[in-house]
């Protein structure tokens, strides 16, 4: 499973390297979205609460982003016809979408996290991990259920945001705390415990259907 | 006595409320070649889709190569070769990325990628992205896709589209008679399919029209599956 992974792995990433489509559009969105916050709130720098919102919110949408350009490649040149007739564990392409997605949101993360929170990086970075796992989990299982459809840019947003719900609220409430000034973590394991919980219901849940999903 | 390629008993399959296969019967022989005659919309790409396990039966019975589907369609994958309209590659990647990619899905040696590229008249040509090379070129490279993992049944939709003589002629050992593999053919030339095929299935708006040996099915009244 682990080698097939890696084979899609290594031609996605030949694929993006030479079309620059999904990376570029998530950095230029995160960055456009942050950036607009800014504005909208008309704040030089943001704590609590705020920061806290603001950080979820851009990394979901970012992720709607993701989620909705994975399986391009395939829907679109056939290739995902070509990976379900090679007799491979099909699982390993939920292994693959959910590796891609956990790499690529915390590096969009640090796009908007400044110099202030570095105190309560290793509380913030476990966060981090568990929200990132959930999203990862529901959003390949998203991917996969959309892949075939033709409103798929209408009907990831619709499917993976209210999913992601619970994720958010304990993100956002786990992270606020932090973000406070000289920022100390409050019932960070009543947080954690929550993320991880949602964390293993949504990947035995995707381990489950997809290969059924993939399927016809 | 050897399982037969392909054995299908009144094989349905439905898009929704329609019904794109139905009743469809047939025993084919390790070895030989189904020639799938009938017009645009009869049937004929559902059929080698179900085949190659990327469509389920809805009823009837399908069994490929010995393995009842949908059930053991995972014993299947690996053992077919399917040619369809798409040519099942990435534009983006170049016929030798193409191809290293499939034989790593495969478990397929890397020595059969250069192998094939140069069976297809690829060799020169095999670095450049698929986008590049003409629908011919594209046809060549979906057969090296297509029979890279050396399957044991073939499924091949106008496998000579876009082709030119010598093409036809250099993919002959892969995908014609000479390749001595089952072959499901899918073609609108009558008579070519007629004359290279051991059985012949009709197929008209999903139904089986005639399914029987190709030296008894006249080309004439074959082609009045078209009208």
């Amino acid at each position: 499973m682990i080698r097939t992974a890696a084979a899609v792995l290594r031609k996605d990433l030949r694929i993006e390297w030479r079309t620059k489509e999904a990376v570029p559009a998530m950095a230029l969105f995160t960055v456009t979205v942050y950036v607009l916050f800014h504005f909208g709130l008309d704040r030089d720098s943001l704590d609590g609460e705020l920061a806290s919102g603001v950080l979820w919110v851009t990394l979901l949408l970012a992720a709607v982003i993701g989620v909705t350009r994975l399986f391009a490649a395939e829907r679109e040149q056939g290739g995902l016809d070509a990976f379900l007739l090679a007799p491979v564990d099909r699982t390993a392409l939920f292994v693959y979408l959910v590796a891609l997605e956990i790499v690529a949101v915390p590096a969009f993360a640090v796009l908007l996290l400044g110099p202030d929170f570095l105190d309560s990086l290793p509380e913030l970075l476990a966060i981090l991990l568990l929200a990132d796992i959930g999203l990862a989990a529901v959003g390949a299982l998203v991917s996969a259920l959309a892949a075939e459809t033709r409103a798929r840019e209408l009907i990831v947003p619709l499917l993976l945001l209210p999913l992601v719900v619970p994720l958010l609220i304990g993100a956002a409430s786990a992270t606020e705390p932090l973000f406070r000034a000289g920022g100390q973590p409050e019932d960070l394991g009543r947080y954690l415990t929550l993320l991880g919980g949602y964390d293993l219901i949504f990947l035995l849940i995707s381990l489950a259907v997809f290969d059924f999903l993939l399927d016809d | 006595m050897a399982e037969p390629a392909i054995a299908l008993e009144g094989l349905e399959r439905r898009y929704g409320e329609r019904v794109a296969l139905h009743g469809v019967t047939l025993h084919l022989p390790r070895g030989a070649t189904l020639a799938v005659l009938g017009p645009n919309g009869a049937g004929k790409t559902t059929l080698l889709r179900v085949l190659a396990t990327l469509l389920r039966p809805h009823a009837g019975q399908a069994a490929v190569l010995g393995s009842p589907l949908p059930g053991d369609g995972w014993k299947v994958r690996g053992r077919v070769g399917y040619l369809g309209h798409d040519p099942l590659l990435y534009r983006d990647l170049s016929g030798r990325e193409n191809l290293a990619y499939q034989a790593r899905l495969h478990g397929v040696e890397p020595e059969r990628v250069e192998e094939r590229l140069g069976a297809v008249g690829l060799g020169r040509r095999a670095d450049d992205p698929v986008r590049d090379l003409s629908k011919g070129m594209v046809q060549r490279l979906a057969v090296a896709r297509a029979t890279l993992h050396d399957p044991d049944l073939l499924l091949l939709d106008e496998p000579r589209a876009n082709l030119d003589p010598a093409a036809v002629e250099a993919l002959e050992p892969l995908i014609g008679r000479a390749s001595g593999k089952a072959r499901v053919l899918v073609s609108h030339d009558v008579e070519g399919a007629l004359a290279e095929a051991d059985l012949a299935l009709g197929l008209r708006g999903g139904g089986q029209a005639f399914c029987s040996p190709a030296s008894e099915v006249d080309a004439k009244a074959a082609r009045e599956l078209y009208a």
